[in-house]
């Protein structure tokens, strides 16, 4: 079966249906809203004709073919599979918290456009024509059939190794996909945060249970266009009216030297310095109660109950006596949690009494040194992310899915491309926020706030995403006075740029595309993982082609019921653990499969230590590195955080099957001509 | 389950000796390339972040070059990267099937 151009133009065909549709569609809720529709309508409008639209996608494509569920029959042209892919790949956190993570880091953010990206090229030259040269169905498949090894040299050690690795990384990176679901779902439409997540479940499930791969394929790329529809609108819109040019990507350049002279007028501008003065005080405040521990804390208890029975005494009004009750509710039960909670407050408000950094300049520091530090980080983070992207399960799995290795190719390259197209945007849309906001938001009338801003503020009310206060009490705000969340800003932006509220509920559209795209992906390769891998090529190889089949859409429900749930307790730990999934798959994968194409000698033995010292370095340097797992930051080596691992796990995976490799036997002759197989040309 | 074994190879010596010349120059071919392009890959991606305090004071229509870079140069690079080694490698393999063929 090969991609014939009849079916490249019926496919175009559709699609270009679907997106004229989906114009009309956006036309009409416009038209809607001029007639006065509620907001929230707008919500459940967006979120059920999406979500009944992937699922509609799954039902047409269901089957129940072994490689249609598997791989997409192997028939996808290269540029739809490279528009699957990068929905694949732009995950909730690229849609919904990159642009923002820009925002508030500046030059450092880059760090992950560049990892991101630059990741495909190692997929590209190392991994993914090969992979589509082996076409079996998965990543364990390839490195079992390469390394050989355990009972009757099937690899049965080595794949499950890689099992392992795949549903470990998977499962953290779907966890987090689906709290994303959640989290849009609830502040769009109001819902309960776990209904979200159920609603979002369900259109997953009806699309990869009852077609896997293939109706993947498909609804990623709808969904794609969908995403990359509701991030370019906003942004350009925000481009024209700040510096005249629909083009985002080209037009922000001429705006960063604008910004930087802004900037260098607020650092110097006495008022923010007032404010940033308050904020030192504060901080000193809580220094001081640190220092005074344990007596400071009796000292508080006693005048915050103080506090309440005077207010309740004067007979206050219902506010303040359910302020001083909640701050008496809030107040650390024990010396330890009021050292924590303290001395993260008092990091809280010098972070806020800094001025702000210059957006552009790379790594400012008050030292050299520091300096250094901070670019060895931005290095280390893009390195892991680099190699993580060139392991991840979900990515590699679509090599498998197109009609030859040429197109495999040409695939990684229209991923990229496609991914770009967003990428591109994000550090735009980064600089034209923030000259919006530093320009017209900074210096106007606290009476006059947009309605943006008591919006997003009320959102969350424990944890505000967006603060404004006036510190120093001269009505105007500040820069300093102003917070915002990284999770906002894309959020925000429609709203920030003036737009219709058609076009809020547009980007919470994509935001959902984004997260669930992924999450199909993640789901598919971890049951594909169970299935295939553990169930048929481990426990009953025997099992007929339908009842793999089965087997694989029984353990896609398991899977994403556990993960739902998993989601619906709101784990903060596992959405840290998100970036760490990256530097576990690049340090755990990434060098068995490279030196299984690249290096003929390595061997079974070399594969199984590689995986095993690449994991075991990675995670103990996060445990002894990072300060929520247990472990200080002092105690990390070269003063690299903990995210990046990969920098340490990485060479200590290939450094172990080297030397293990060449200390053992020379692998099989039956490896040697599989490796000549999948470096030969078509 | 192995993976499909090459194409049965032509019984004369001559010609088996061909294809594996081919397949070997091929091999040889497509590894010079790959280090080729890892090589610009490196210096884009890591060497303009390493100098980047360096480059900052040049200018790019606007922008700073060590922040073009990383914000879009280099994943512009990393893109053509990409495309330039499909293109090629589609012209190393139909080359290798010639090489493979005439006598």
């Amino acid at each position: 079966m090969s991609a014939t151009p009849g079916y490249f133009g019926k496919l175009s065909r559709y699609y270009l249906w679907y997106t004229g549709c989906f114009a009309l569609f956006l036309v009409a809720v416009a038209l809607l809203e001029q007639e006065g529709m509620p907001r929230l309508w707008i919500g459940y409008l967006f979120m059920f004709a999406t979500i009944a639209l992937y699922a509609t996608i799954g039902v047409i494509c269901r089957t129940s073919n072994v490689t249609e569920y598997y791989v997409a029959g192997r028939r996808v042209p290269a540029m739809f599979n490279g528009m699957a892919t990068a929905a694949d790949w732009i995950s909730a956190a690229s849609f919904i918290s990159l642009a923002g993570g820009l925002y508030l880091q500046g030059f450092d953010g880059l760090a992950f456009i560049m990892g991101w990206t630059g990741g495909f090229v190692l997929v590209a030259l190392l991994i993914a024509p090969y992979l589509r040269k082996f076409a079996q169905y998965t990543v364990p498949d390839f490195l079992a059939a390469r390394y050989g090894g355990g009972a009757g040299g099937r690899g049965a050690p080595v794949r499950a190794l890689a099992v392992g690795a795949t549903i470990l990384v998977s499962f953290t990176y779907v966890v987090a996909q689906i709290y994303a679901v959640g989290l849009i779902a609830s502040r769009f439409t109001g819902v309960d945060f776990s209904v979200g997540i159920f609603l979002g479940l369900a259109s997953i499930l009806v699309c990869s249970f009852l077609g896997g791969m293939r109706a993947i394929t498909w609804t990623q790329v709808a969904q794609y266009i969908i995403l990359l529809v509701a991030f370019l609108i906003p942004t350009m819109w925000l481009s024209v009216k700040h510096a005249d040019n629909p083009i985002p990507a080209v037009a922000y350049g001429s705006l960063l030297p604008k910004l930087t002279l802004r900037e260098a007028e607020l650092a110097r501008d006495p008022r923010e310095e007032q404010v940033r003065a308050e904020f030192r005080r504060r901080a000193g405040q809580y220094a001081a109660r640190i220092d005074a521990l344990p007596e400071s804390w009796e000292a508080g208890k006693l005048e915050a109950q103080r506090q309440l029975a005077a207010v309740r005494a004067r007979n206050a009004s219902l506010t303040e006596v359910r302020q001083a009750e909640r701050a008496l509710a809030t107040y650390p039960n024990s010396v330890d949690e009021a050292r924590a909670q303290w001395n993260e407050r008092r990091d809280a408000n010098l972070a806020r009494a800094r001025p702000p950094e210059p957006h552009a300049e790379p790594f400012p520091g008050a030292t050299r040194a520091e300096s250094d530090n901070r670019r060895n980080n931005f290095l280390a983070v893009v390195f892991c992310l680099m190699f993580g992207t060139a392991a991840l399960p979900h990515i590699l799995m679509r090599a498998y899915t197109t009609p030859s290795v040429h197109e495999t190719r040409v695939s990684v390259f229209w991923t990229l491309f496609f991914i770009l197209l967003v990428y591109l945007t994000i550090p735009a849309l980064a600089v034209l926020a923030k000259y919006d906001i530093y320009t017209s938001l900074v210096g106007s009338d606290f009476s006059a706030l947009p309605t943006w801003i008591s919006y997003w503020a009320n959102v969350d009310k424990a944890n505000p995403l967006v603060s404004v206060a006036d510190i120093n009490g001269d009505g105007i705000v500040q820069l300093a006075e102003f917070a915002i969340d990284a999770d906002v800003l894309v959020l925000a932006t429609p709203e920030i740029g003036g737009l219709p509220y058609v076009i809020a509920g547009l980007v919470a559209a994509g935001g959902l595309a984004a997260a669930l795209s992924t999450a199909d992906g993640l789901l598919l390769a971890i049951s594909n993982a169970l299935s295939h891998d553990v169930y048929y090529k481990m426990v009953n190889p025997g099992a007929s082609t339908q009842k793999r089949v089965t087997i694989s859409k029984l353990l896609l429900l398991g899977v994403a019921f556990i993960a739902a749930y998993v989601a619906s307790q709101k784990p903060a730990d596992i959405l840290s653990l998100v970036a760490a999934a990256f530097s576990l798959a690049g340090s755990t994968l990434f060098p068995v499969l490279v030196l299984g194409v690249f290096w003929k000698r390595a061997n079974h033995q070399g594969a199984l230590a590689g995986m095993v010292a690449g994991f075991v370095v990675c995670l103990v340097y996060m445990l002894r590195a990072s300060p929520a797992l247990g472990g200080s930051l002092d105690a990390a080596w070269f003063g690299i955080l903990p995210m990046a691992a990969g920098v340490y796990g990485v060479p200590a995976g290939l450094l172990a099957i080297v030397v293990v490799s060449l200390l053992t036997a020379p692998p099989s002759r039956g490896s040697e001509g599989m490796v000549d197989y999948i470096r030969a040309p078509e | 389950m192995t993976p499909t074994p090459p194409p049965s190879p032509p019984i004369d010596h001559e010609a088996r000796r061909r294809l594996a010349a081919a397949r070997a120059s091929h091999w040889q071919r497509s590894r010079r390339l790959t280090l080729l392009l890892l090589g610009l890959w490196l210096a884009t991606g890591f060497g303009t972040v390493f100098f980047a305090r360096e480059l900052a004071r040049f200018e790019v229509f606007g922008w700073p070059l060590s922040f073009y870079m990383a914000a879009q140069g280099a994943s512009l690079v990393s893109l053509a990267i990409i495309g330039f080694y499909a293109w090629r490698m589609r012209r190393l393999d139909r080359a290798a099937a010639l090489d493979a063929g005439q006598p």
